[in-house]
């Protein structure tokens, strides 16, 4: 018999979060690992893949960017800015397709065990973020290679990254917890990622738009994010998220979508949770 | 001292009797709630289980109990009811615990290790036991995907066991693997048992549940019928299955069931000379013999033959497996035959005959249960009970009592 008592606590049934915060933090990690390491094993050249998609895309942007629109030849240090502003959207790009269909996925794990479901898409979110961790390295290379020296702001862009990472987290939950419900949910968000790629100043910086395409551009919530990276890492001079806004006014209307997205994929995964074992 | 308190659970599932599950389907049906078929899994179901206690749940397919073990181990959420627990539970539900198939059992152990509670450190540590117990310490770099079902059932039940919760929810865990194994379970059991610890047990099994459990509840549409004596649960169970003198609700619902896995061709008894009949003498053997033909491919088939009597008690039952040089599949459209001879200790009787397809390994329940013609045991030695046995008794005076 055990020694020690056993005290009778509510079951509340599967949720987005309880069930213990250390067991929750273990199980992220290890999701994350295994998932990180199965992408990676059996691919002769492992994590180099991960790192020529985003090298393949700049080759070929750079070239288009440069040779045949000239838009490129406007900005100072394009190739870096290109380079970085890629590995950057694939991060987010990456985490949001892979979430979606990363609940239905799991779905032996969902069905058959309790566990804080919203460790799903964060998994997710840590895999793909070990792999920016790792390319970011080659980019800073680059950086610096490229003659751009260090600044105090470069201390600055955890901060961005931060940013990026929650927003990336919360679109993560919303659309993997509506997936095993609708199940179109795949093909719409591999569409709306795309449109947010050259809806997001990746390819062009901010200024070189046109002031009504400007507006549209700045409801999206990663436009100030990916200026702001601009203008901490790559350039100083670069106008910087309010001032290509045009004014923090207008800054305003990104920063509530941000924080719309966010209260929206806390109260949808919220809801979903519970029911998800049971429409898979 | 109570571990397990439920009140009032309530259960309902919606079901989509035209599946909505795309957005394009909403736009064009956007009035189709009232498609939703409801089914009432669980009602109002009360219980307590209780320290060290061995629990057994039964009742029949969409009975709802595989409702209520999931309930427990927090899968589902109940829409109305409190339950409340004491100590980590490791759940064991339809045939696993959660194994990604595409991730080698190694670290499926160590994620199921952390999803039953046990630190990363732990489950680290029984990583050794958990492959002993399995017998798959060759096997611990293998995905999942490659391990045959009965591998991983083996795997998920030692991950179970290693995981050494105070409270085990099991699904079923019986119907599958071999005689080794299942031995190995009773062993656990037992050991468990002994060791204090709580278990709850849902299961089709009755003998288990009369050998093992010190109470059983048994739930049928989603309520409890009773609770209490193990063999008393056994009974209602039995009664509710074969309810009824010329089949009730059961039966109909069995006949219902559309040949979707295989279709019994013909199946007849012979008597000793080998003409077909439906009677057969008192002890002399049963010569049986049935075609099936399989409606889509079945890999390893296991035939099971139950014989039942007129009150519908199973009164044997044996397995088979294809021996036909090694082929163990038979091709959509393709037939076999079970021939044989059985012996025949039954008392005189009209008796019913039952084959059951079972896919080697397989989850639950058969995939095809398919009714054979009667029968009746003719004989003028009625004896008690189910069977008559070759009893080599003699009675004598005892002479040194005898006075």
């Amino acid at each position: 018999m055990s020694e020690r008592t056993l005290e009778l606590r509510d079951v509340h049934g599967p949720s987005a979060l309880g069930g213990g915060r250390r067991r929750a933090f273990d199980l992220l990690y290890l999701i994350a690992a295994t998932e990180f390491k199965q992408t990676y094993f059996g691919t002769v050249l492992g994590y180099l893949w991960s790192l020529a998609r985003p090298l393949m895309l700049f080759g070929v942007l750079l070239a288009v960017f440069t040779q045949v629109f000239r838009i490129g030849s406007l900005v100072p240090n394009y190739p870096v800015l290109l380079l970085f502003n890629i590995v950057l959207f694939g991060f987010f790009q990456e985490a949001t397709t892979t979430a979606v269909t990363s609940i239905v996925n799991q779905e032996s794990v969902v069905r058959k065990t309790q566990f804080p479901r919203i460790v799903i898409p964060l998994a997710v979110v840590l895999t793909a973020l070990f792999n920016l961790g790792l390319n970011l390295i080659v980019v800073f290379a680059f950086v610096l290679g490229w003659g751009i020296d260090p600044e105090w702001t470069w201390l600055l862009f955890p901060l961005v990254l931060a940013a990026l990472i929650v927003i990336t987290t919360a679109v993560s939950m919303i659309v993997s917890s509506l997936y095993p419900r609708f199940r179109d949910t795949a093909i719409i968000w591999t569409v709306a990622a795309t449109v947010l790629f050259y809806a997001t100043p990746v390819l062009y910086p901010l200024e070189v738009v046109p002031d009504t395409m400007k507006d549209l551009l700045m409801l999206n919530p990663l436009t100030p994010l990916f200026e702001l990276a601009r203008e901490w890492v790559i350039d100083p001079s670069a106008p910087g998220p309010v001032e290509a806004a045009g004014g923090w006014g207008l800054l305003l209307v990104p920063i509530a979508i941000y924080i719309g997205v966010c209260v929206l994929a806390a109260w949808v995964f919220n809801r979903e949770a519970p029911l998800i074992a049971e429409q898979l | 001292m109570v571990v397990i308190e439920a009140r009032g659970l309530d259960k309902t599932f919606r079901i989509a009797s035209h599946r909505v599950d795309s957005l394009k389907e909403r736009v064009i049906r956007p009035f189709t709630r009232a498609d939703y078929r409801e089914l009432h899994a669980l009602r109002d179901v009360s219980f307590d289980v209780h320290q060290g206690e061995f629990f057994g749940i039964v009742g029949r397919n969409g009975s709802g109990k595989s409702s209520l073990l999931k309930v427990m181990a927090s899968i589902y959420r109940a829409d109305a009811g409190s339950i409340r627990m004491a100590g980590r539970v490791a759940p064991f539900i339809e045939l696993g615990v959660g194994f990604n198939p595409e991730l080698t059992a190694r670290d499926n152990v160590l994620l199921n290790g952390v999803m039953m509670g046990l630190s990363r450190r732990e489950a680290a540590k029984r990583l050794d036991a958990v492959l002993d117990f399995a017998e798959l310490r060759d096997f611990v770099e293998l995905k999942l995907k490659n391990y045959s079902s009965g591998m991983m059932v083996r795997l998920a039940f030692a991950v179970m066991v290693q995981a050494d919760a105070d409270i085990m929810l099991i699904d079923e865990v019986l119907a599958v693997g071999d005689a080794a194994f299942a031995q190995k379970c009773m062993d656990v059991f037992h050991e468990k048992r002994e060791a204090g610890k709580t278990i709850v047990l849902v299961t089709h099994d009755m003998a288990t549940v009369q050998a093992l459990c010190h109470r059983a509840m048994l739930i049928h549409d989603g309520e409890l019928r009773y609770i209490g004596d193990p063999e008393e649960t056994a009974m209602r169970y039995y009664r509710l299955n074969f309810g009824g003198a010329d089949g009730g609700p059961t039966d109909d619902e069995r006949r219902a069931v559309p040949d979707v896995h295989a279709r019994l061709v013909d199946a007849w008894f012979e008597d000793e000379a080998g003409e077909r009949a439906d009677n057969v003498e008192q002890g002399t053997p049963i010569r049986l013999n049935v075609v099936v033909e399989a409606r889509e491919e079945l890999s390893s088939p296991i035939f099971a033959v139950h014989v039942l009597n007129a009150d519908g008690a199973t009164v044997f039952g044996f397995d088979t497996r294809m021996d036909d040089g090694g082929a163990d599949s038979i091709e959509a459209g393709g037939r076999v035959r079970i021939s044989g001879t059985i012996e025949n200790p039954l008392v005189p009787g009209r008796y019913f005959a039952n084959c059951f397809v079972y896919r080697e390994g397989a989850a639950r329940g058969a995939l095809q249960v398919m009714h054979m013609p009667g029968f009746v045991v003719f004989g003028t030695a009625p004896a008690p009970g189910l069977v008559s046995v070759r009893a080599d008794v003699r009675v004598v005076a005892e002479r040194e009592a005898s006075r």
